[in-house]
């Protein structure tokens, strides 16, 4: 079988002989390299009108208070106590973990009893360009699970969103982040209220963001409230926080891209 | 040997601060005997106490995250500014009682003022600008006591309720006043107890729900 007309080999540089003289020897060879090289150009080139591929889901953990910043201080139906920057460092890890084991980027505000501004805060979170902003935080007033939404009235996405507003153009996207944490957590059978607040930390975060506030669950037929770090009571809001991120995540991929 | 001229100048200096002396006290004497004759010790008009008057207080509640209105019958006073002292010491004496479903100690005497203004950028400034009396929107100051922000709980529902409480109940009793920041101890304050901003101005009428419904 002759693939090249040879009749000029004369011409040609001595690497174009070398080359049609193996192509001669090994003629199949030579059809699967170049229908590789072929297949993998249209594979690495983008179709015109395809859409870039979707950002990576990053969710912002943000673990309020920390070093001399104590926050509130929690106290135990057996007498004792606990300062809401431990609580909700503990709450921060556990919740990362659980993200982390469903192949969610997550990103911690802090991983250690450390002084954070809420500037840096808010800074890291836009940084990141995350998909979900989620501020923890501990109370020892009401019941169950108290979800806040910042309460900045809703704008459109502008060329320039002023630091302290920078959530204003993200209500839409908090409140309904906050709706899907609401069924979560009230699937797993905690009590649940939903509120809008002034929080400087959220106020200034350019992504969906809910402050989550952890308050002592009254138990029906109980007399003593359930204790905000009980294993169980801990380990099922980290669930149902995780459940929820992951339902938000699987929404967010029908969607348009965020403003 | 001092000179004589000295002497001299030395004993008139003497009597001349003596003699000044004895002016400045007479001096002193009568004006303290005009302003004891100027005070009259008799009363001659009886403490009057204002007809009490229906206000609506918005009390908050931990347990669902709510503000219900609650009407009361109080003495208020006709100065805007005393009536809104009045009502929210009124709301703050609610809060301290015991099993208070939004516990917050500290009583009428955590609010220290309240300052009515103007709200600016309003017709209401200009008005006042120009020294002429307007009706129009108004921005209550509240000036909080240090020792009521250093008791206040800490958490994000609790702080809010209250800051949102204060500012739908001026709203209830004061209509015009749509506005409200806050002070502590007369200065600016970041947060009311780690959570709740207080830097920035409540639009009052957004706090003011309905009956028991959830502050938005």
């Amino acid at each position: 079988m002759r693939w090249i007309d040879t009749g000029s080999d004369r011409a040609l540089p001595a690497c174009r002989r070398w080359i049609a003289a193996r192509m001669r020897e090994h003629p199949a060879v030579w059809v699967a390299v170049i229908a590789l090289l072929v297949a993998f150009a249209q594979l690495a080139a983008p179709a015109k009108g395809q859409t870039p591929p979707a950002q990576k889901f990053v969710v912002v953990l943000d673990a309020a208070h920390g070093g001399d910043d104590a926050g509130g201080r929690i106290p135990h139906a057996d007498g004792g106590s606990q300062q809401e920057k431990a609580y909700t460092l503990a709450l921060n890890i556990r919740l990362r973990s659980l993200l982390g084991a469903r192949g969610i980027a997550v990103v911690t505000t802090r991983e250690q009893d450390a002084n954070v501004e809420n500037e840096n805060r808010s800074a890291i979170a836009n940084r990141a360009n995350a998909r979900a902003c989620l501020s923890l935080h501990a109370s020892q007033s009401g019941s169950g699970v108290h979800l806040f939404v910042s309460s900045l009235p809703p704008v459109d996405q502008g060329q320039l969103s002023p630091w302290k507003t920078a959530q204003a153009a993200y209500i839409t996207r908090s409140l309904a982040l906050a709706g899907v944490i609401n069924s979560a957590l009230e699937h797993a059978g905690m009590t649940v209220t939903l509120g809008r607040t002034a929080l400087p930390v959220i106020d200034s975060m350019a992504c969906p963001a809910v402050a989550v506030e952890v308050a002592p669950e009254l138990v029906t037929g109980q007399a003593q409230p359930t204790d905000i770090d009980d294993a169980g009571y801990e380990a099922n809001v980290a669930e149902a926080l995780a459940a929820a991120i992951v339902q938000w995540r699987t929404g967010s991929q029908t969607e348009a891209p965020q403003p | 040997m001092i000179p004589r001229w000295q002497t001299v100048l030395f004993v008139i200096l003497l009597v001349a601060s003596i003699v000044m002396g004895g002016v400045l006290w007479r001096l002193r004497e009568r004006a303290h005997e005009r302003q004891v004759t100027g005070e009259d010790p008799v009363p001659t008009q009886a403490p009057t106490v204002a007809p009490p008057e229906q206000a609506t207080l918005l009390v908050a509640n931990d347990n669902d995250n709510s503000l219900l209105p609650q009407t009361l019958s109080l003495p208020l006073p006709d100065s805007p500014g005393a009536r809104a002292h009045a009502v929210l010491g009124k709301l703050l004496e609610i809060y301290a009682e015991p099993n208070a479903v939004h516990p917050v100690p500290g009583g009428p005497a955590s609010i220290a003022q309240v300052f009515l203004l103007p709200a600016p950028n309003s017709d209401a400034a200009e008005a006042a600008a120009k020294g002429e009396t307007d009706t129009g929107p108004e921005l209550a100051v509240v000036n909080l006591t240090g020792a009521f922000a250093a008791s206040h709980p800490s958490g994000l529902e609790t702080e809010t309720l209250t800051v949102l409480s204060i500012c739908a109940t001026l709203h209830a009793n004061l209509p015009r006043v749509t506005e409200v920041r806050f002070l502590v101890d007369g200065q600016p304050r970041a947060t009311l107890a780690g959570h709740a901003d207080l830097t920035r101005t409540y639009l009052a009428a957004d706090t003011a729900p309905t009956e028991g419904s959830h502050p938005e």
